[in-house]
């Protein structure tokens, strides 16, 4: 899969799209605006009903459920945030969020730096342990690794899910990490050897530097993955005061199951940081995304 | 600065030295490799390659989650074959299957095709398309659960989608097309800019049209990244969970059962662990058998896909 991955991301350089930008033909259909703002009318046209259904009363909701709200009822995101312990759940998902941006960066920074930097042995046959691992869905070792969890007391603990994030979220990002420090020209960390540089200088003082941008990625894409989540955090965190917002917010909708206003704010305020996220660094979320959907 | 010049004189000397020193620093650099990797290694054989060929082994026996775990060979397998629920669930992932290769790959192609014809407002576009992409499977599932049988187009129209055992399938898919086709559609659309201009302003100047376009220069130039996500697609919606789970937790009547949520109510409502590792084990064969295919043609055969 290694070409793959290769060819996926040399599809998303830019060089080529400005040359067709360049030629791209001058009259176009106008049919083509049509159907694209109505592409564009499918994708946002639920998230905008979502916001007016939380700025509704539940009886304006019931009466109207597709339009403008009146009377933007705003008090309804305070209600929600108390009722479906938004606070706490924001707070779990930045330690896990957090912890597992940590951890990957962490693990997969020096695994890729052994690969790429340091002839590291076999490690075409690592190479491959990475990919076949990042391709194992997650069905395959959830129900065993529920039960080892319940053994070794990592159930229901903030570590024992931030430990599983790292496993499952690393060989991508090593995998993506690697191939942004084969790019670093090896003459440099060969002239601070003969200076005397040790390992861990070369890979804090020279390597780590140039390669910061692919970690930025890593980081983006890992916090994204952990924060949205949902199979393993449902599994593995039970206790309220333990859930990531995801969890939180799945136990409120569970409760409240008819109370759509109070559901469609909470729901909103678990999308807003994301959202505010990726409106900052709109491309590197759609490269390193579409990256990582390319390797599986 | 001493001791490097030193070793650098060193280094320049035509002796029998430097390569000594080479392969010295060669093998230290291996040491440390090997070090570093640990990490990954370690959390990777805990929560991956340990539990997963656990899942090989419990597949075969008659563990509850708890207690002992009888060997029972392969008579999970066998029960597969019989058991109402598991085809039931099978089904409904072909047929998800089906949906995800036409639907979302449909939109995406025809969104990323027109996209890659506009001379401005294309970044916008591919970024409207891609948020529903990093909206948390939880959000989305919540949105068009209160849209299609709460308070939106369901209370409109007077049907509750997700009620109703003949509509919920596709209702629940409907959730998932909104999430996967706009980033289907931005690599899509990133394939199609490296396609070379000139395939187009010859078949222009050979008086073919947009559609003749579209089908003889364009979709042959992407094919590989058509035939991988179309791969991918396969791949997802055998995995699928998310979405059923939380708009309809496999109901009404089990109409929305598919593999992923029978695997988890098997292993964590009836304590069937070994029963619930089998389907994990099967899941994963599928995905792999159909990597490896693809592997296999590619790599083997040469085929171009």
């Amino acid at each position: 899969m290694s070409a793959l991955t290769a060819s996926g991301r040399g599809v998303v350089t830019t060089d080529a799209q400005r040359t067709r930008k360049r030629k791209a033909p001058g009259a176009i259909n106008p049919i083509y605006y049509v159907i694209l703002i109505a592409l564009v009318a499918f994708s946002m046209g639920p998230i905008v009903l979502s916001l007016f259904a939380a700025l509704k009363t539940q009886s304006q909701l019931a009466a109207d459920p597709l339009g403008l709200p009146t009377s933007p009822q705003w008090g309804n995101f305070l209600v929600a945030w108390t009722q479906a312990n938004m606070a706490a759940g924001f707070l779990n998902s930045i330690i896990i969020v957090g912890g597992t941006v940590i951890g990957v960066s962490v693990i997969a920074g020096l695994a890729a730096y052994a690969m790429a930097r340091l002839d590291l042995p076999f490690s075409g046959g690592f190479m491959g342990y990475l990919l076949v691992s990042s391709a194992l869905p997650i069905q395959l070792f959830l129900v065993p690794l529920f039960f080892l969890w319940t053994k070794l007391g990592l159930y229901d603990t903030q570590i024992g899910l931030i430990i599983i994030y790292c496993a499952t979220l690393s060989p991508f990002a090593t995998l993506l990490l690697r191939s942004f420090m084969i790019s670093i020209p090896r003459d440099f960390d060969d002239a601070a050897r003969i200076d005397g540089a040790g390992e861990l200088r070369v890979l804090f003082r020279i390597v780590l530097p140039i390669a910061w941008p692919g970690f930025l990625t890593i980081a983006l894409i890992t916090a994204l993955d952990a924060y949205n989540e949902f199979l393993l955090a449902q599994t593995f965190i039970q206790s309220p005061d333990k859930m990531p917002v995801s969890i939180a917010l799945y136990s409120f909708r569970e409760g409240f199951s008819q109370n759509y206003v109070l559901i469609s704010a909470a729901g909103w305020l678990m999308l807003l940081p994301m959202f505010v996220l990726f409106l900052i660094l709109q491309r590197r979320f759609v490269d390193g995304i579409s990256a990582s959907g390319l390797t599986g | 600065m001493t001791t490097s010049k030193a070793e650098l004189v060193r280094a320049a000397r035509p002796s029998a030295r430097p390569q000594a020193r080479a392969s010295r620093m060669g093998r230290r650099r291996a040491i440390w490799a090997t070090a570093f990797i640990v990490p990954l290694l370690v959390v990777n054989v805990c929560v991956i390659a340990g539990p997963g060929l656990m899942s090989v082994y419990y597949s075969m026996t008659d563990w509850q989650g708890f207690g002992p775990a009888n060997f029972i060979g392969f008579a999970n397998y066998v029960r597969m074959f019989g058991d109402a629920d598991f085809l039931t669930a099978l089904l409904h992932n072909l047929i998800w299957t089906a949906i995800f290769l036409v639907v979302p790959m449909g939109m995406a192609l025809l969104g990323a095709y027109l996209l890659s014809r506009l001379r401005r407002f294309a970044t916008l576009f591919r970024a409207l398309y891609f948020i529903p992409y990093i909206v948390a499977s939880v959000v989305s599932s919540t949105i068009w659960s209160s849209l299609l049988a709460g308070s939106g187009i369901g209370s409109v129209i007077g049907i509750n989608f997700l009620g109703n055992p003949s509509t919920a399938l596709p209702a629940v898919a409907v959730a998932n097309v909104w999430t996967r086709w706009g980033f289907l559609a931005v690599i899509f659309f990133a394939a199609m800019q490296s396609v070379n201009p000139s395939l187009y302003e010859a078949s222009s100047l050979d008086g073919a049209s947009t559609m003749q376009q579209f089908f003889h220069v364009t979709l042959p130039s992407i094919r590989p990244t058509l035939m991988f996500m179309g791969l991918m697609s396969v791949i997802w919606s055998f995995l699928v969970f998310d979405w059923i789970y939380i708009m309809t937790q496999g109901g009404p009547a089990g109409s929305t059962e598919v593999l992923s949520t029978l695997l988890y109510r098997e292993a964590f409502t009836s304590q069937e662990a070994g029963y619930a590792s089998a389907i994990g084990v099967v899941l994963a064969l599928i995905s792999g058998v159909i990597v490896g295919g693809y592997q296999f043609l590619r790599a083997r055969k040469g085929w171009d896909i």
